[in-house]
């Protein structure tokens, strides 16, 4: 039971961290190569916190608050540089990141942060609790996919010249959620340290970014449920392939060149075709093509 | 004595960086897609150079090898890869160039094992006295002399060739250019070829410097490459080129007096977040 736990953990923060990532490239249309350095920057303020003496529970806020900091800055400079120049950006922020962290003695430096509390509870306490911030967060995220907030940043994503001309003040959406993400990730990060207990500068390197925007890109950019899919099912992967450990990343890899190939709009997509499909008569798009 | 010093390695360092970014960014030039799997590549051009070498004992051989098979490596590349994704937002492109990249290093590991490979008989060691007081080894002239002539190289077929004139006509207007009579896809499998023989180079080149090979040498030329073309301004040859001496430099200079704060891969990007807050379009970019 333990085993299955910890696997159904580690697939609700991916599910958490992809959706935290899913409001800024899927919602707003800013391309992030350095989302996992947020990850990190939840996971080390939680951990030196509750390392201190902290409950966990406590530690959510100030992780959510440093890494949504942190996420203004890295926004504020990313309003500067558009398309690849942000995506590159970022990927630098994930390199700064990681090379500030190793030579940090007072985080541990190279060697990372050990023996990091267990959560109160155990396992299932912290299972529990990561469902119910999940379950949070999704919600949140749909409640702003339909609000009036959703429908601007969607005119951000699709045009920001003309969302600007719109009297659209696009810089301050953007920078909203730059820090509703990066608070996301932060807390996502908190929970993580614990789950692991154990952190150190490689848990949060170039390879978790990629691996958690490809999460986003194959569930189908701002898909809700699309993105949902694609963390549990790309987060569980690498133990149903176990048996095959040898070429994970090789298969990994194929995985992602793959999906991008023949579903480049993801799950979400796909099954908007599907939907399609079966009730053509309620098909927006039909009367447009 | 130590600032020169410093100064010639940034040079090596920046020279093998250029070799690198510029088949990166003349495909990002013609097709706006970011070609991480460039320094794949660039490993793949290191592995046949070592192992040329020590099946045949000659270094040229490998060297001329390395660039002809690599070229048609990359050719295959854009086929398979991203020929099919042209019509696709760019950032499909780029996930999908990620995940051949990580396929790639798998590969590698699989096929060459993972342990380093190193020469068996390691040519060009010997030091030689080119100033008075300061010695470099026969490979690292030898990387800047190589890196000197394939660029001088890559100028004239710019400037001087049909093929140059219409890959620059390309970049500039890949619809007026085909309406022209260019035959783009042409021009695009030529660049990848170059490219590509450029990124094996590099990888010869390194392989030679540190005297091994291993799947992930890739990883970190991949990422700073895709660094100096940004700082350069994206698809800027020129650009690209300054952005990959100064960085060399720069680095060199900075692994000796940040230490204390940042690691060496940290500094070329802290650099470069630095310029893209004056500069959002690179240095060289016009406007």
């Amino acid at each position: 039971m333990a085993y299955e736990m910890i696997v159904l953990t580690n697939m609700l923060i991916a599910i958490l961290f992809a959706q935290s990532l899913n409001l800024i490239t899927g919602f707003c249309g800013q391309v992030s190569l350095g989302h996992a350095a947020f990850l990190g920057i939840g996971a080390y303020t939680s951990a030196m916190l509750t390392k201190a003496g902290w409950p966990l529970a406590a530690t959510f806020i100030p992780a959510m608050v440093v890494a949504g900091m942190i996420g203004v800055i890295v926004g504020a400079a990313s309003l500067r540089v558009r398309h690849d120049f942000l995506a590159i950006t970022t990927m630098g922020v994930s390199f700064l990141f990681t090379g500030i962290i190793r030579k940090q003695d007072m985080l541990g430096g190279e060697m990372g942060i050990a023996g990091i509390p267990a959560a109160y509870g155990g396992r299932v306490g912290l299972l529990l609790m990561t469902l119910c911030l999940t379950i949070l967060f999704i919600t949140i995220m749909i409640y702003v996919k339909r609000s009036w907030m959703g429908f601007v940043f969607e005119s951000i994503a699709e045009d920001e010249d003309t969302a600007g001309v719109l009297g659209i003040d696009v810089r301050r959406f953007k920078l909203f959620a730059f820090v509703l993400g990066t608070a996301g990730a932060g807390l996502a990060g908190a929970l993580y340290a614990h789950q692991v207990r154990f952190i150190g500068p490689d848990s949060f390197g170039f390879v978790e970014s990629v691996t958690v925007l490809s999460m986003v890109i194959v569930g189908g950019i701002g898909s809700i449920w699309g993105v949902t899919i694609a963390a549990a099912l790309l987060s569980v992967m690498p133990q149903f392939f176990q048996v095959i450990d040898d070429y994970k990343l090789l298969v990994y890899g194929l995985l992602l060149f793959f999906a991008m190939r023949f579903l480049p709009d993801g799950l979400g997509g796909l099954a908007k075709r599907f939907r399609q499909k079966r009730n053509p008569d309620r098909s927006p798009e039909r009367s447009q093509a | 004595m130590l600032a020169i010093d410093i100064l010639i390695q940034g040079f090596i360092q920046g020279s093998i960086y250029a070799l690198i970014a510029l088949g990166l960014t003349l495909v990002y030039g013609l097709l706006r897609i970011l070609h991480v799997a460039h320094a794949s590549l660039f490993t793949l051009g290191g592995y046949l150079g070592v192992l040329i070498t020590n099946a045949t004992g000659s270094l040229f051989l490998a060297l001329i090898l390395a660039m002809i098979v690599v070229g048609f490596v990359g050719m295959l590349s854009y086929r398979i890869l991203y020929r099919p994704l042209l019509s696709q937002p760019p950032l499909i492109a780029l996930i999908a160039s990620i995940g051949i990249f990580i396929a790639s290093e798998e590969i590698f590991r699989i096929i060459f094992g993972p342990f380093s490979i190193s020469y068996v008989a390691a040519p060009l060691q010997n030091q030689i006295e080119i100033l008075p007081g300061i010695s470099m080894s026969e490979a690292r002239i030898m990387v800047v002399l190589l890196a000197f002539v394939l660029l001088l190289g890559v100028n004239w077929l710019s400037r001087r060739t049909r093929l140059g004139i219409a890959t620059r006509a390309t970049v500039v207007d890949p619809d007026m250019a085909m309406s022209s009579g260019v035959n783009v896809d042409v021009i695009r499998y030529s660049i990848f070829f170059i490219g590509s023989a450029f990124a094996a180079a590099a990888g010869v080149m390194v392989s030679l410097l540190n005297n091994l090979v291993e799947p992930t040498m890739g990883a970190v030329p991949s990422y700073k490459a895709l660094a100096i073309i940004v700082l350069g301004g994206l698809g800027s040859v020129r650009g690209a080129l300054i952005a990959s001496l100064l960085l060399g430099i720069i680095e060199t200079f900075g692994t000796i007096y940040l230490d204390d704060l940042l690691d060496r891969d940290s500094i070329a990007f802290a650099f470069l977040i630095l310029v893209l807050m004056i500069r959002p379009k690179g240095i060289f970019s016009k406007g």
